[in-house]
């Protein structure tokens, strides 16, 4: 029976992350951009909240309560708290889901306990390549059999690549078919260079260069044939589009509180239909895309093919978190322009999900 | 739960409606667009003799409650929303007098809908020349007649749909809202159900519109219209209680106000049923012409037309889901005039959209009358300005979510 009311039990879920990211993130987000550091402490919080863990597998350490619908719900907050440290939080689970998902027994207990268990991540995903048609299903990135196992060639961006990284899953074509290798931080062949960008500054990221990285057979995920390979990119996109519904948010919720605050000609700006009406059009948006996100969700978890829905809500989210944080910007006027708000940050990072594509956020 | 799977009943429903669409409306879609002012005599007939009978709906079952009836205007405005607003229901008036009256009304003016032999509507007027998003502006005067236990109407009332057949047809009737003390402001505004042919209401035209056409759009005059006090929806005690809130200065309008949070929506769902209707055409003609849309393909490998019909599609979705939620909040009983006017908004917005660049997207045949394309542009836009445009509903949106009285934000 269609209905939008999220479970009590996804309720407490998401209240709990709310308050963790109002209360511990939020707070954090100036500095982290300002210094390019994610805060190891909220790191730590939130791995005893066990976000990640919840969905990984009992037997290895995890929750195994693996929900694409809680997921999204769980980022939308962590979004609203702060893009960078949101993404930093779900880091560890760029390598682990798609182990969990597609990985050999053998290669789930050799990587899962250990990610789950630290609390910085030990895992990364290279997905993206520094192409402007740049395309998750259709890497440029070759791997080429060996006798002895693989050879991977290729380039890779926007990878988040903290200190802690130990494997980076490394996503490639083989022939013309999808898939994931699980690659040593330190193989012989591939140099990460540290890189920045307009947006997600505290976060730490890299691109890589894969120069004749050689690796055994069975570094590649086993239970990896396309269409499961094709899942997880639409899984990625979801939880994507639920960050950019929580950056949204929150520059929404910072214009509407400033507007009812701030007084031109005798009155809060709120109060001219002007600013009102704009207010009232990112609150539409808001929660249009986030619906969206949800179905898209929805269908995930029914383990039905969301490609279309995925794509659907990550085109309208692209469109909306942008035109909602410049909206926000535009609100606080000067204000919107200097770093002593938060508004800028927000549109420096909403931008970024015009290029933005992960694996297994959620 | 977050749920987005129909009840089995809900997609019977979703079938029946859309067969209806496609057999029953679209074939004389194009007619009764040319020829604006006659009766749709074969869907009036089959609709009240066959459709309404054979709907899943009252088979029992779990149901979506409202979001099934979102479901089945969406179907039937996917077929055509003129004829869909010509159907021989009890429409508006009908909500009305669901909302607002007395079981004894509810039977008295509601039965015939279900046992006249003949199509009957039921209509609501309220919009003035000078009152149309501000209603409480309405001119039109209700009088007491203590001696004979009558109300006396007085004054003109413009875009009432469906207001030819319910003024007209023998048991169908028309809700009109009228002021019983111009000083009262809203809380004087009362609602009476005036009976088809009731001596002293006159239909004095029908409008030309730029679309749906085949729906009947009426200007009613009000020349001392008589209705008996029986006829004052909600009775005589509950309307008294009503203004006196209004008395002491707190306007009694909410009241009637609450049964947009239930209209819009399905407002909102019709404007779905009209964009779809132009969505899937255009992408059923282009796959035709050899463009399929890929949906795993890079935003910036991705050619124009995808990046448009994605939008396109991702735009008249939200709307979709939008109103969807404001109508099983309704399930819920939970207050959803923000979410009703959210979905309104956007739906109405959207669909404005979507057809006018279908008509873009096809080229000369998008303009053609050939083709329902240039028909379903025209008949989309209304549904950005009726049951309150979207400045209206930005509005309500904006003092709900600013938490600002109506005199606050103006």
């Amino acid at each position: 029976m269609i209905d939008f009311e999220p479970t009590e039990e996804q309720a407490l879920i998401r209240d709990t992350v709310a308050e963790f990211a109002r209360g511990e993130i939020r707070p954090r987000a100036r500095d982290a951009d300002e210094s390019g550091k994610i805060p190891e402490d909220v790191l730590a919080r939130a791995h005893e909240l066990g976000l990640i863990a919840n969905g990984l597998p009992e037997a290895y350490g995890g929750g195994g309560e693996r929900s694409a619908l809680t997921g999204a719900l769980v980022a939308e907050e962590l979004a609203h708290g702060d893009l960078s440290i949101a993404l930093a939080i779900l880091a560890p689970g760029l390598l682990a889901y798609p182990v969990a998902d597609l990985g050999s027994e053998a290669q789930k207990a050799r990587l899962l306990p250990a990610l789950i268990a630290s609390p910085g991540a030990l895992g990364t995903l290279a997905l993206q390549e520094p192409r402007f048609d740049s395309d998750p299903y259709r890497p440029r990135t070759q791997a080429r059999r060996t006798a002895d196992g693989w050879r991977l060639d290729g380039a890779k961006c926007l990878v988040p690549w903290p200190e802690t990284v130990r494997h980076v899953l490394v996503l490639a074509s083989v022939d013309e078919t999808l898939a994931g290798f699980v690659v040593p931080s330190e193989a012989a062949g591939l140099r990460a260079t540290p890189d920045a960008y307009l947006g997600i500054r505290a976060l730490p990221t890299a691109e890589l260069s894969l120069d004749d990285v050689k690796l055994p057979a069975e570094a590649r995920l086993d239970g990896a044939p396309d269409g499961s390979a094709r899942a997880l990119v639409a899984r990625g996109r979801v939880g994507l589009a639920a960050l950019a519904v929580g950056v949204a948010s929150a520059a929404f919720e910072l214009a509407r509180d400033y507007a009812k605050e701030r007084h031109a000609f005798g009155a809060p700006i709120a109060t001219k239909q002007a600013m009102a009406f704009k207010l009232a059009d990112m609150a539409i948006e808001i929660d249009g895309a986030r619906l969206l996100v949800w179905e898209a969700a929805w269908r995930l978890d029914r383990g039905e093919d969301a490609t279309r829905e995925a794509t659907l809500a990550m085109q309208q989210v692209r469109r909306v978190a942008l035109e909602v944080t410049d909206g926000a910007v535009q609100v606080f006027g000067g204000h919107g322009y200097i770093r002593e708000y938060l508004p800028e940050l927000l549109l420096r990072n909403a931008r970024g999900f015009a290029c933005f594509e992960a694996l297994s956020l959620v | 739960m977050i749920d987005f799977e129909p009840t089995e009943n809900s997609r019977k429903a979703r079938e029946f409606y859309r067969r209806m669409a496609l057999e029953q409306m679209r074939p004389v879609s194009r007619r009764y667009d040319e020829d604006e002012h006659a009766l749709p005599t074969e869907w009036v007939d089959y609709y009240w003799q066959t459709g309404r009978k054979g709907a899943p709906g009252s088979l029992g079952g779990a149901t979506d409650g409202f979001v099934q009836v979102c479901i089945q205007a969406e179907e039937l405005c996917f077929g055509d929303a003129g004829l869909y607003l010509r159907m021989p229901t009890a429409a508006l008036g009908g909500s009305a007098v669901s909302a607002a009256g007395t079981p004894e009304q509810k039977e008295r003016f509601l039965r015939p809908f279900r046992e006249s032999p003949h199509p009957i509507w039921g209509a609501m007027a309220i919009t003035e020349a000078s009152a149309g998003s501000d209603s409480a502006a309405i001119q039109t005067s209700a009088r007491y007649d203590a001696e004979r236990d009558e109300w006396v109407l007085n004054g003109t009332k413009i875009f009432c749909t469906a207001g030819e057949g319910a003024s007209q047809i023998e048991g169908g009737f028309v809700v009109v809202w009228a002021t019983v003390d111009k000083t009262l402001g809203r809380g004087g505004i009362k609602s009476f159900v005036v009976p088809a042919k009731t001596p002293g209401m006159k239909l004095v035209g029908l409008e030309k519109k730029l679309g749906i056409r085949a729906s009947d759009t009426a200007t009613l005059v009000f020349e001392d219209c008589r209705v008996a006090s029986a006829n004052l929806l909600g009775g005589r005690a509950k309307a008294e209680k009503k203004a006196e809130p209004a008395r002491a200065g707190d306007k009694g309008f909410k009241g009637a106000m609450a049964t947009f949070d239930a209209s819009r929506p399905i407002v909102a769902a019709m404007a779905v049923g009209v964009g779809r209707a132009a969505l899937d055409f255009l992408v059923e003609e282009l796959a035709r012409q050899g463009v399929e849309i890929r949906y795993d393909s890079p935003p910036r490998s991705q050619t124009a037309l995808e990046r448009d019909v994605i939008d396109m599609q991702a735009e008249l979705q939200a709307a979709r889901l939008l109103t969807w939620r404001a109508a099983s909040m309704m399930n819920r009983g939970r207050p959803n005039s923000l979410e009703a006017s959210m979905a309104k908004a956007k739906a109405g917005l959207v669909v404005t959209k979507i057809t006018q660049k279908a008509v873009e997207l096809l080229g000369p045949p998008g303009y053609s009358k050939k083709l329902l394309v240039e028909k379903w542009m025209r008949d989309a836009k209304i549904n950005d300005i009726y049951e309150g445009t979207q400045q209206i509903n930005q509005l309500i949106v904006a003092r709900r979510i600013l938490e600002y009285s109506s005199s606050q934000l103006r």
